[in-house]
């Protein structure tokens, strides 16, 4: 029935399949506007700076951990960057620093992970042909791709890329006289990203359309999986709170280029004093923050809700509380735009704003300790399968549990007189986004491979590949937190000056070699993930035996993801172990009407 | 059988607006963010102290009313499309297009009259109290000529016979857009009238 009325949205997609087959190739493996090839296209751009960052943050623990050490072994790649005395530049430090947080928290975390699985999975788990607009898509990696390009190009100009730190803080970032990074470093850094903001929000764009308008017959918004949930979440994020640090953005190449004074006032450089008066640098921590938060969970979101997908379909039991899961993604969103400040307790702000600021930063842990609580109540008493991606998946709750804590330490106005600007922040957020997210796409990766390229990854250096990196991710940062208590600031080249903190050269040490250890760990995954890709273990069609749409697909789904009818969909996606039914999983396409052993009161196709 | 068909057609669509007029809803949205941040970095800094006082350029005020009377020529030249008068969608988008310049002409004029009253970008003699007006007004001029932009294609496809009552999505998707970027101006008009 169904089938011979598909809506006239999908019958002008299905033409456009027929259209696709004679396409040129630089249309289809370039310039392809065909979101699973797209998603490829982000996958891979992300792995690949994911390795650089990586790299950058190994060069500057050695420098942490072994301040003593001859680096000039490093001279064929870093060149001059390696003092004659065999040390690291401590400028070039700071560029470390700062390209390792913009790559990681941009590049990665933002472009590699909702990138990768917005487009991937939100067209196949809602039941669309494609993205509402494949050229506006395609339009969306190539900013990205022209943005990275000129990031990349950045890393290797004679006075180096941004040194300012990645939240790239006025006067520091304005002032070439200030750092050497921040000449034309700094302003190929503000053009990166002023690409890359316009890549996010054309992609952001996309898959809230995608989500509101293509949803195929059935899918109700109370049947969409929790990944679409937190990818529409985190889209709708993304739109609010870009176009802010764009504004940030703009008013700083003005202050740098055109002699404004937005953020500069009153600073004499050698005696002489700036012609710059009126500015004020802390409007630019609150445009900057008001991105800044909100781009937390831009981050997180979409790993947390991978992770709901994967614990429910390897538990083999339907997610807990499936509506309160919808409900914390929803309040955290709402939350993130009014927290902003707390990133900014020590700028002198008033201690009584500095407490409303607190209590709703506080308020942040009730959504969040609801979605760790469904998740612990989800994976219990299940008929827990442990692949890979199900690992990974309990070590992102293990992380968002563990740095989750230490957010609450930090959210006191007070407490953060002392913490703020140490190590104890770098273990917080490195814990529970960064490492999170990191596990929330790797788990992804695992999970959808079979989809992505009808192929397995193998198992066994999967699970190699886990225990080193979750026992790594722990031991790096579980330490920083004594050194953060103790006052370590971060940012700071060497710490051998000062005697208060000579005890902790045991410590840094650890956490430098465990970096090093962990860095190299992911190479497995690489090779993992180009060996499967020719010659992994050929995928059934659902291999994991799961609910969602995207399994209903051929192995290797072509353009328009369904060779016949979009499928409808009759029920939500977590019927795992249901009662009664003959298999311990009911996919979404399978009518009420088929399945009168298992339904529930009032579970009828009507409804 | 006829009216099951029509059941399930209402069913398939899932929403009423068509995700292209949606997609540019949202970017609507963005700009909208874009200019909320720049208007509150505006206030906040404003409360400061060490604020410059000027008035506005008596430019900004005719430009204002050049851009309303162009939001009426494209609201015509839509309801032109509706009567499917192509002679007069042509004639209303072009005086759309000729006002849309005229105004951002006016604007760079109204600049000048800036900097006769000694008020400046930068430099300095600036105040963020000048180079937010310059900003603004420059800003809201680069997305009027994506507008215009946008107005040479609808009139593109006029002129080649693709706008109709038939065929009103893209003439209906600029309207829109063009009526936004006239009432985003009035929005920064008065901002800057009230808080200067």
């Amino acid at each position: 029935m169904s089938a011979t009325h598909s809506g006239s949205l999908s019958d002008a997609h299905a033409h456009d399949e027929h259209d696709h087959h004679d396409l040129p190739w630089i249309r289809k493996y370039v310039f392809s506007e065909d979101h699973k090839y797209i998603a490829k296209q982000y996958l891979i751009s992300g792995i690949v700076w994911a390795v650089i960052g990586g790299l950058l943050s190994v060069l500057f623990r050695l420098q942490l951990g072994f301040p003593d050490a001859d680096l000039t072994w490093l001279k064929p790649l870093l060149g001059d960057w390696i003092q004659a005395d065999g040390k690291l530049d401590p400028e070039f430090y700071l560029a470390l620093v700062t390209m390792h947080g913009t790559i990681m928290v941009f590049f990665v975390l933002t472009a590699g992970l909702s990138g990768t699985f917005s487009n991937f999975l939100i067209p196949l788990q809602i039941g669309a042909r494609d993205m509402a607009s494949g050229f506006l898509n395609m339009l969306s990696y190539w900013f990205f791709f022209l943005s990275s390009a000129i990031m990349m190009a950045s890393l290797f100009i004679k006075t180096g890329p941004a040194s300012g730190g990645w939240v790239i803080y006025p006067p520091l970032s304005a002032l070439p006289q200030a750092v050497n990074g921040s000449g034309l470093g700094m302003t190929l850094w503000l053009v990166a990203m002023a690409f890359f903001i316009a890549s996010t929000l054309l992609g952001g764009l996309n898959y809230v359309t995608t989500i509101i308008n293509l949803r195929t017959k059935g899918m109700t918004f109370s049947r969409l999986p929790l990944t679409i949930w937190a990818f529409f979440i985190t889209a709708i994020i993304g739109l609010l709170s870009f176009p802010v640090l764009f504004s940030a953005a703009l008013l700083l190449i003005f202050d740098r280029s055109f002699g404004t004074s937005f953020f500069l006032s009153e600073i004499y450089i050698g005696g002489e004093a700036l012609h710059h008066e009126g500015g004020s640098p802390i409007l630019f921590q609150h445009l900057f923050w008001f991105l800044g938060h909100p781009e937390v969970y831009i981050v997180l979101l979409p790993a947390l809700g991978i992770t709901s997908e994967i614990v429910a379909t390897n538990s083999r039991k339907p997610i807990f509380g499936y509506k309160a899961m919808i409900f914390s993604i929803v309040a955290i969103a709402f939350l993130s735009f009014i927290v902003w400040a707390h990133h900014m307790f020590v700028t002198g702000m008033n201690p009584f704003l500095g407490s409303i600021f607190m209590f709703l930063t506080l308020i942040i842990a009730v959504p969040s300790a609801v979605k760790a609580f469904n998740y612990i109540a989800t994976l219990w008493r299940g008929n827990i399968i442990f692949t890979p991606a199900m690992l990974f998946s309990i070590g992102l709750v293990s992380f968002f549990i563990s740095g989750g804590l230490t957010g609450i330490v930090l959210g006191n106005s007070a407490a953060d007189i002392q913490l703020h600007d140490t190590y104890f922040v770098v273990a917080h957020f490195h814990i529970v986004m960064g490492s999170a997210s990191f596990f929330g796409m790797l788990a992804g990766v695992y999970h959808w491979f079979p989809k992505m390229f009808g192929r397995m990854m193998d198992d066994r250096l999967g699970y190699i590949h886990f225990w080193l990196t979750f026992i790594g991710v722990y031991l790096i940062f579980f330490p920083m937190h004594y050194i953060g208590i103790a006052g370590f600031p971060r940012r700071y080249y060497s710490w051998t000056g000062f005697d208060a903190f000579s005890t902790f050269t045991d410590l840094n040490e650890l956490i430098s070699i465990a970096a090093i250890v962990t860095f190299v760990a992911q190479f497995i995954f690489i090779f993992n993930f180009f060996y499967s890709m020719f010659k992994g273990r050929v995928s059934t069609m659902n291999p994991w035996n799961s609910n969602t749409l995207e399994w209903t697909t051929p192995i290797n789904p072509g353009h328009g993801n369904w060779p016949g009818a979009i499928p409808t969909v009759y029920r939500w996606p977590y019927d795992y172990s249901k009662p009664g039914a003959a298999e311990d999983f009911i996919p979404q396409t399978i009518p009420f009407s088929q399945t009168p052993e298992s339904n529930l009161p009032g579970e009828t196709d009507e409804n | 059988m006829e009216e099951k068909i029509q059941l399930n057609d209402a069913h398939e669509q899932t929403f009423t607006v068509h995700p292209k007029k949606f997609l540019l809803w949202l970017f609507i949205v963005t700009i909208i963010m874009l200019f909320a941040a720049f208007t509150s970095a505006y206030l906040v800094r404003s409360t400061d102290g060490d604020w410059l006082k000027f008035d506005l350029p008596p430019m900004f005020t005719m430009s204002t009313a050049v851009i309303l009377l162009s939001s009426v020529t494209v609201q015509v030249a839509y309801w032109a499309a509706k009567n499917n008068n192509t002679s007069r969608i042509n004639t209303a988008l072009i005086a759309t297009i000729v006002l849309g310049i005229v105004f951002l002409y006016m604007q760079v004029k109204g600049w000048g009259q800036l900097v006769d009253e000694n008020v400046y970008l930068g430099g300095q003699y600036s105040n963020p109290a000048g180079s937010f007006v310059y900003i603004l007004s420059g800003l809201h001029g680069f997305h009027l000529i994506t507008g215009l932009i946008y107005l040479l294609i609808v009139l593109y496809s006029s002129a080649s016979g693709k706008v109709s009552s038939l065929n009103l999505l893209q003439i209906e998707m600029c309207t829109t857009y063009w009526h936004f970027l006239d009432l985003l101006w009035i929005y920064l008009f008065v901002f800057l009238l009230v808080n200067n």
